[in-house]
């Protein structure tokens, strides 16, 4: 049961936002199979604190893939070579004795590195405080089921909202575009009735404030989707599209 | 201007002048077979069009559109350049489901624009070019069975084909996605519906192709051989 393997890391150091980075080579030994991508990181640190170096900065926090502060680009994909998973999900049962594994940090002009594998991921939010809300009048508490909801419609609704904002859309796409999650904020409102109110003012406010931020243009490649590490549909970004072109015609 | 301001508003330009050319590729490979099937047929296509009016309008406008479209590629293509950001990944691999063609959509595209030029030299500078100028326009199906005979003009034609091809299949439904015409059910289906319109497109002019290069080589060994 408790097999451990060597593995040879690839990491990317960079003192500071403004700082070169570089590549630097780390050996670890006996990394247990059983342990967590981010566990093996803490080992790393570890040994390097005391070796009396500087540890190796990541985010991370509630490391069971719900908050979608851990990032990290392992060996040439976003949250590591495993589907629908965040990078804390991850275990190193998927790399083998003897590997060399690269992480390096998410790379796009709007989520600039704050040090080592850390990005800035601020735009996202910014982007959210552009209209991804339901303005409420807070009074009463409303009946639970006074608003009809169809079963496809809520489903579809919760497969966006299952967006945590990681960032691994725009780090994945060869155009550092941020459209799958701006397509999953806007869907998740855009299908249910009461964000339906706000919904031509809402799209073109955030894709406005993402294409402010320099993030691309979406090509349609689908890399996005496909490294989702929660499977956000493609399709979503086809609803945006649809939102932003009906408002704008509207206009 | 939400056309050139906003990003989707580009990728709609992008799509619709995209999904008009591919209209006229039909077109124009629809008129091609005519040339196998009747020669005298597609002497009478291209004296319909000629330098008419209508000819004209119809080329203007395909110009506007196909310099629109190379246009918003070049300006798409450096603002996405400049969003990765100055540091590239030591490392990048393709994901599942990542067509190649959706990743080379600007290399494909200066292969077809190469093979335009090429194509306007051979035939169009030939036929309306020189009718607009005043003169007697080139024997249609004269002109395609010396060009398509010539193996290095074969060879660029069909290069270009697979490059066209590879554009298309990308291309048409990715025009749908970014129109919004697309879902859960209908993305598998656009793609199915892509595949299927490209190869229609470059089948009808491969076959022309290949058909008057074997009639061009073969025929004229064996007519000599007898």
């Amino acid at each position: 049961m408790d097999k451990t393997i060597n593995i040879t890391l690839k990491v990317w150091r960079q003192a500071g936002p403004k700082a070169k980075g570089h590549f630097e080579t780390y050996k670890l030994n006996n990394i247990s199979t059983d342990s967590s991508f981010l566990e093996m990181l803490d080992v790393l640190n570890e040994q390097l604190i005391s070796e009396k170096k500087e540890p190796v900065v990541f985010d991370h926090d509630c490391r069971e893939g719900i908050c979608g502060m851990c990032s990290l680009y392992i060996n040439g994909h976003p949250h590591g070579p495993d589907s629908a998973v965040t990078t804390c999900q991850l275990h190193m049962r998927r790399f083998h004795d003897g590997e060399t594994i690269t992480v390096e940090p998410w790379r796009s002009n709007a989520f600039p590195v704050i040090k080592d594998l850390m990005v800035d991921r601020r735009a996202y939010d910014k982007i959210m405080q552009a209209g991804g809300f339901v303005s409420v009048n807070t009074g009463g508490v409303p009946d639970a089921n006074a608003i009809p909801i169809s079963k496809k419609n809520a489903d579809e609704a919760m497969d966006n909202a299952s967006c945590i904002g990681c960032g691994a859309c725009a780090a994945a796409c060869k155009n550092g575009s941020a459209m799958l999650f701006v397509a999953a904020k806007v869907s998740q409102l855009a299908l249910l009735p009461q964000g339906k109110v706000e919904a031509a003012s809402r799209v073109k406010a955030m894709l406005g404030k993402m294409d402010e931020l320099g993030f691309g243009n979406c090509t349609n490649t689908g890399a996005c989707a496909a490294e989702c590490p929660k499977c956000v549909p493609l399709s979503a970004i086809a609803r945006l599209n649809r939102e932003f072109i009906c408002a704008k015609f509207k206009d | 201007m939400w056309l050139f301001n906003s990003s989707v508003g580009r990728k709609f330009v992008m799509s619709i002048t995209g999904a008009c050319l591919a209209l006229f590729l039909l077109f124009h490979a629809t008129m091609n077979l005519v040339a196998i099937i009747s020669e005298d047929g597609y002497n009478m296509i291209c004296e319909f069009l000629g330098a008419n009016w209508y000819a004209l309008v119809g080329t203007l406008g395909l110009a506007f559109l196909a310099v629109v479209h190379i246009l918003y590629a070049f300006v798409l293509s450096i603002i996405n350049y400049r969003a990765r950001g100055k540091e590239r990944y030591a490392v990048s691999s393709r994901a599942n489901n990542v067509e190649w063609s959706s990743m080379n959509m600007l290399v494909l595209g200066f292969i077809i624009l190469a093979g335009i030029v090429l194509h306007l030299c051979n035939f169009w500078a030939k036929m309306q070019l020189v009718e607009i100028l005043g003169q007697e326009p080139a024997n249609g199906v004269e002109l395609i069975k010396y060009t398509f005979a010539q193996w290095y003009f074969f060879v660029p034609y069909l290069l270009w084909f697979v490059a066209l091809w590879y554009h298309l299949t990308h291309g048409i439904w990715s025009a749908m996605q970014t129109l919004g015409w697309s879902n859960n059910i209908w993305l598998p289906r656009i793609k199915c519906i892509s595949n299927i319109i490209a190869t229609i497109i470059v089948l009808m002019f491969l076959v022309v192709l290949v058909y008057y290069f074997v009639a061009g080589n073969c025929c004229a060994a064996t007519c000599a051989a007898i």
